[in-house]
């Protein structure tokens, strides 16, 4: 496996002149799922948009600081942002579909807005990203009918299909299970421990059960008050985290979250 | 690119391909264009009435417009400027006049309509009741004024005649309404045109009702109010300003309505009509009337200086009607 | 409370059902009366023009002579559809273009360009009309083109407004979806952000079509109309089924205004066509699904 080591240094992202996460330190390991913890608003899916130049297509939005890829700076003036985001990957708190295109399509759609139009080659990367996706099995005979008609968990499994049809190389998932039912819930996660051997996950919850179930690493986020900007607290492997944090504001929240 | 990408175990270059991504520079330029050809029209319309009105504005004293009621292209000479025989007030008055009443007509009607589809219609009538009023929106404005000829002007008569009977003798207000009436009219204009901006203001009053909100109107129905009483407490005051809004923003469009108005109104250009039931012109019916046929020394020039007012007017009015609108809008939100 | 103000309370309420009552009724009948209008109009123009319309009505040119009987508008019908389609042609791209220039790319702008669209939605197409006369017709002539003009003029705006409005009912999360895969900014708009939108733009284009379609007045100063012959050269002037309704309409012939309702309800079925496709097609709309 290639080095996708994601180095982060010194990161601070803004909205217009609010500066909503700051002074962001945190190295992600290659092939190891980590997971964003933390008090919504404390600029975990900020720091997450960050990571594959997401967060700059909000109007006004953008950020300082370093995030290294493999060694290279993704927010250095020669880099591409579109070859960024085709290497780093992104599934969304709500699964989102393209409404106009049928199960295959969505999946094809990456390669073929790419430029790919061998039919045998879509239909292998179709065939593989849903099986990876565990998705093949209840799908695979109507592949012509709408994504938009599956059911939430299917949808976003399919997202995470069209996500990885592109073959990145880290997958960066915003809440991707906070709309789902347990079962489909816990479908979702299984494939993540799956998915961790091809590629770099990074996970934001806010479900500490499934933080400590699926992640290696958990990075603990919060926010003094409201127009502060967030912060990343500590880090760590999540065994450590969630038994015997250093900083107290952690095992207040981690507590909390559980109790 | 695609090859690379597709091969997950040799990272793909991040590098910004040579020549950046020119393709998505292309598009965004040539929406940007395609914007900026939007705004140069309006531009250029202004600059362009401004050009053709202008020799005529030399001629004669560009006030001198707005300060007679006599539109007489025949006695325009060449040589002289002295007197201006192309005033326009009486087509101003007429546009005023013929809107106005419009406007009178067709906001009580079309508050009604609007209530009655968002607060009476049972809900699955609501959307093809929408859709009806809308259809009046459809019909073409030729077609307006040919029914009005035949089918509207016949059936006002007696409305006409009654009011010119009763109103027309009432001392200061007889003025208003003296007769005789024969139909092509001030009057008939004004129908013609309430009704053709009726679906406008409806569309408008309906989306201000619609927002009202359901907890507030649930609450009044809870402490016993009757329909009325609710729509009294929880839908109408909300909706003043937007009802405001949309009457201005119908008063707008009849302004610039040309030829329905121009087949009913009578066009007669000499000078102002008190009484709604005589005949005259508007800004518009002028334009196009004589339009193609002035031949007269600064004729069509003059017509450029009515059509630059129609469109000063125009803009005016539809800007004041589209802000009061959006306050509103912003107030409920 | 004392039994008084219950009384009290009672005929109050009654004097309440009263003003209940009378608002039901007067909101009914005021809904009733705008549809018999509706049914007036479309009614009278439906029995007067199928008193004429027919085969010939639709396949013939007008007599040469306005009083004489027979004949029919074919030229307004093919003239109308010339321009309409140069009218189509300029302000689709220019209309969708602006309203992607100003939902995707403007940000801050939007809201100037906005009112911008709604200020040239408001202006009298008769003004448009003369605008286009001191443009073009002063140097080229009457023509169809110009008569394309001044309708691409009017439609212009009406098709930025609602293609605007359909773009922005295109959540962000599917623009996110694709711009996350590392698909570039236009690319997203092309095969992901219009597609989902398109049945409302397409609405919005059958909208403005209808609207230019039953356009009079600036038609009168660009294309000035002919009644003689069927032109399909755009650079010569040419008529309108508008036109011709106008032009017979105010001859004073009935011959003449047999013509003309035949040709109005024509005019009307073509707009009512329109607008239904146009209602149907949105309908359908993928955003409508979601
Ligand atoms: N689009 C936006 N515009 C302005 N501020 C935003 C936007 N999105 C998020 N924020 C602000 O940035 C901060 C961090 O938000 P976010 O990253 O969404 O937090 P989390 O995902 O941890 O809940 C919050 O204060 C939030 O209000
Ligand atoms: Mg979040």
């Amino acid at each position: 496996m290639a080095d996708h080591r994601i180095d982060i240094s010194g990161l601070s992202a803004f909205y217009g002149a609010f500066r909503a996460v700051e002074d962001v330190n945190l190295t992600i390991e290659p092939g190891s799922i980590t997971a964003f913890i933390g008090p919504s608003g404390c600029g975990k899916s900020t720091v997450l948009r960050s990571l594959n130049r997401m967060h700059e297509t909000i109007p006004g939005a953008r950020t300082e600081g370093k995030v290294l890829l493999g060694g290279q700076d993704i927010y250095d003036r020669s880099v591409d942002p579109v070859a960024v985001r085709r290497a780093i990957g992104m599934v969304f708190q709500r699964a989102n579909p393209f409404p106009t295109m049928s199960i295959y399509d969505n999946v094809a759609s990456g390669l073929r807005l790419n430029g790919v139009t061998k039919r045998g080659v879509l239909d292998e990367v179709v065939e593989t990203s849903l099986r990876s996706a565990n998705l093949w099995n209840e799908v695979s005979g109507r592949l012509g009918s709408p994504g938009a008609g599956l059911s939430g968990g299917q949808q976003q499994r399919l997202c995470i299909a069209r996500a990885i049809a592109v073959k990145p190389q880290v997958l960066l998932m915003d809440e991707p299970c906070s709309a789902l039912d347990p079962i489909s819930t816990l479908a979702i996660e299984d494939l993540m421990i799956q998915l961790k051997t091809s590629y770099t996950i990074v996970i934001v919850t806010h479900n500490m059960q499934q933080a400590a179930r699926v992640s290696d690493n958990t990075a603990f986020f919060t926010v003094e008050g409201v127009g502060t900007p967030g912060r990343l607290v500590e880090t760590g492997p999540t065994r450590r985290i969630f038994e015997s944090p250093s900083v107290k504001r952690t095992e207040e929240y981690i507590a909390g979250r559980f109790g | 690119m695609a090859a690379t990408t597709l091969s997950a175990d040799v990272p793909p270059s991040l590098t910004r391909p040579r020549g950046g991504r020119r393709a998505d520079r292309a598009f965004r330029a040539l929406t940007a264009l395609a914007a900026a050809l939007v705004i140069v029209s309006l531009v250029a319309m202004a600059l362009f009435l401004v050009d053709e009105a202008l020799p005529s504005m030399r001629h004669y004293n560009p006030v001198s417009f707005l300060t007679s009621t006599r539109w007489a292209p025949s006695e325009a000479v060449a040589g002289s400027s002295s007197v201006n025989p192309y005033g326009i007030v009486q087509f101003i008055y007429g546009t005023l006049l013929t809107s106005f009443m419009a406007m009178v007509l067709a906001v009580p009607v079309a508050i009604g309509v609007a209530l009655y589809i968002t607060e009476m219609a049972p809900a699955i009538i609501r959307r093809p009741l929408s859709y009806l009023v809308d259809l009046l929106a459809a019909i073409p404005s030729v077609v307006y004024g040919f029914w009005g000829v035949f089918a509207l002007i016949p059936a006002l008569k007696p409305v006409g005649a009654f009011l010119a009977d009763t109103l027309g003798h009432v001392p200061l207000l007889g003025a208003a309404f003296s007769g005789p009436f024969f139909g092509y009219s001030y009057f008939a204009a004004g129908v013609v045109l309430a009704i053709m901006i009726l679906p406008i203001i409806t569309a408008i009053c309906r989306e201000v009702f619609a927002v009202a909100p359901s907890d507030e109107k649930d609450a009044a129905l809870a402490l016993g109010a009757t329909r009325w009483e609710m729509l009294r407490m929880a839908v109408l005051p909300r909706s003043r300003s937007g009802i405001v809004g949309a009457s201005i923003l119908g008063m707008g469009r009849a302004i610039g309505e040309t030829i329905a108005v121009t087949m009913v109104i009578g066009n007669s250009v000499l000078a102002i009509t008190t009484s709604i039931l005589g005949q005259g012109s508007t800004m518009a019916s002028v334009i196009v009337n004589e339009f193609t046929e002035a031949n007269q020394p600064f004729h069509l020039d003059s017509l450029f200086v009515v059509a630059l007012w129609l469109l000063a007017l125009s803009l005016v009015v539809n800007v004041a009607g589209k802000a009061v609108v959006s306050r509103t809008s912003r107030d409920i939100a | 409370m004392s039994e008084s103000t219950g009384l009290g309370a009672v005929g109050l309420l009654s004097r309440r059902r009263v003003v209940d009552q009378a608002l039901t009724v007067t909101l009914s009948v005021v809904m009733a009366g705008t549809l018999a209008l509706l049914l007036w109009v479309l009614g009278y123009v439906g029995v007067e023009g199928l008193k004429y319309l027919g085969p010939e009505f639709l396949t013939q040119t007008p007599p040469g002579n306005a009083a004489d009987a027979g004949g029919g508008f074919l030229n307004g019908i093919i003239g109308s559809t010339i321009m309409v389609g140069i009218a189509t042609v300029i302000a689709v791209p220019i209309g969708v273009g602006t309203a992607i220039y100003v939902q995707e790319y403007a940000g801050p702008g939007a809201g100037t360009a906005r009112f911008l669209t709604d200020v040239l939605v408001g202006i009298p197409s008769i003004v448009t009309g003369a605008f286009v006369y001191a443009i073009w017709v002063v140097h080229f002539g009457f023509s169809g083109i110009a008569g394309g003009l001044a309708l691409g003029l009017v439609m212009t705006p009406l098709i930025v407004r609602t293609s605007e409005e359909m773009l922005r009912l295109v959540s962000r999360d599917l623009r996110e979806a694709s711009l996350a895969m590392g698909i570039g900014r236009a690319r997203t708009i092309v095969s992901v952000v219009l597609p989902t939108a398109s049945s409302g733009l397409i609405t919005g284009v059958m909208l403005a079509v209808a609207r230019a379609m039953g356009e009079t007045a600036p038609l009168l100063l660009t294309a000035l109309g002919n009644d003689l012959f069927i032109e399909t050269n755009p650079t010569k002037r040419m008529s309108s089924l508008s036109l011709q309704i106008f032009g017979n309409a105010i001859t004073g012939y009935r011959t003449a205004q047999a013509r003309a309702w035949a040709g109005a309800l024509t005019l009307i079925a073509l707009v009512l066509i329109f607008t239904l496709i146009a209602r149907l097609v949105g309908r359908r709309s993928a955003i409508a699904g979601r």
